[in-house]
């Protein structure tokens, strides 16, 4: 049964959401979610690339041959990549000293490869858009949720974006901040539990 | 023999495009880029360093072309003259490259102080050469002809506890920027007459 366009996109936001349904792309999941505002931003980055490279490659789709299809993905993907690196260093500069070399490394995010090969190359154009916002909404989601998990526990304070934010430590003075969790182990540990409360709440 | 062709042309056509795109987005980037590297890296260093100038050191800079880069130098006024000059030198550090914005008074060959600008080491180890001025502040007063490394190496430098590499890289970017000081002092001589007034 052929899916619609609205459910391609739904889709990245739950059933195939990447970080947590699919367990894909760990590496920044695991890096940069030391804050919410860095979780948000790395999506953010990672959509517009997802975006890009799903628009071109399936509006390309007919004219990329099939033995230098990957060669051809990564020149795509590789340029909207260095594109966002330029616009975030020329915008959002204190941002892109906290993400640092996880903005570069987007040209390996397995989902982008992974959402062009499985996806933009077979499927209509409309359809690969969808399907590249629906999936980079949902990556953004996900790293903001850890990062607010793991900033609020390991820090006592959460930063939404900008001056909006909520204090744990002020709310409740005798909360002691666990900055285990903010280290790298904590990453490891808080997506374990994070994964094992949505297989539960998922099935 | 089709299929090659159309390999080639398509990989081809696709990289000169790509190229083309990526020198345009980075060339119409290039001033804003700087104008924030100024703002957030390089403006907070300097104005540690150059603090009391009578001028914005930030706005009186020029450009010189050293070897295969180009630096800027940054001037600040004090009694009444040109007479300091900031500009960055670089190190290795335990990740990646370590600047170093340095202050040098060319009256007395002196450096007036020295300020981390970009890094990206461990926090809570490395990162302290940023944050805390314990390691920085030692360069205060230093003859831009004395070599500096850290104690470890028989130098005069304490280094930060836990991060003696980084603590060596901010050694090596002042020495590599007092190096390049002493062979464009001429230069550098010439360039800032025409500030300071």
């Amino acid at each position: 049964m052929p899916k619609t366009i609205v459910q391609e996109f739904t889709k990245g936001l739950w059933e195939e959401l990447p970080p947590f349904r699919l367990v894909l792309g760990l590496c920044p999941v695991l890096g940069v979610t030391t804050t919410m505002e860095n979780g948000l931003g790395m999506g953010i980055a990672t959509t517009f690339v997802l975006f890009g490279s799903n628009f071109l490659v399936s509006l390309l789709r007919s004219i990329i041959p099939q033995k230098v299809r990957i060669a051809c993905f990564i020149i795509i993907i590789a340029s909207f990549v260095t594109i966002v690196e330029l616009l975030m260093q020329a915008y959002a500069y204190p941002l892109y000293l906290k993400l640092g070399v996880f903005i570069p490394l987007i040209v390996v995010n397995c989902i982008v490869l992974g959402r062009a090969e499985a996806f933009a190359y077979k499927n209509k154009v409309s359809y690969s858009i969808a399907d590249g916002l629906g999936i980079g909404i949902g990556f953004t989601l996900s790293l903001g949720a850890l990062g607010a998990v793991r900033e609020l526990l390991g820090n006592g304070s959460v930063t939404v974006w900008g001056d909006l934010s909520y204090n744990l430590s002020a709310a409740f003075p005798s909360y002691q901040p666990f900055s285990f969790m903010v280290q790298a182990p904590g990453a490891f540990i808080c997506l374990g539990l994070m994964l094992c409360i949505i297989n539960a709440v998922g099935d | 023999m089709n299929d090659m062709v159309k390999m080639v042309v398509v990989l081809t056509v696709l990289s000169s495009v790509a190229g083309g795109v990526l020198a345009a987005v980075n060339k119409g980037t290039a001033s804003q880029i700087e104008a924030q590297q100024l703002t957030f890296v390089k403006g907070p260093a300097i104005k540690a360093i150059l603090a009391g100038s009578s001028n914005n050191p930030i706005e009186d800079r020029f450009k010189i072309v050293d070897g295969d880069a180009e630096k800027s130098f940054f001037v600040g006024n004090f009694d009444g003259k040109a007479n300091t000059i900031a500009f960055e030198g670089f190190g290795k550090g335990f990740a990646g490259d370590i600047g170093v914005m340095v202050g040098i008074n060319m009256d007395e060959d002196k450096l007036v102080g020295a300020a981390v600008t970009v890094h990206s080491e461990t926090p809570g180890l490395g990162a302290k050469a940023k944050d805390d001025p314990g390691l920085v502040s030692q360069f205060k007063g230093l003859s831009v002809k004395d070599s500096v490394s850290v104690t470890k190496d028989g130098g005069q430098i304490n280094a930060i506890s836990g991060a003696t590499i980084t603590s060596r890289a901010v050694c090596d970017a002042v020495d590599n920027a007092m190096k390049s000081y002493q062979k464009m002092k001429p230069q550098l001589q010439q360039e800032i007459q025409k500030f300071g007034k």
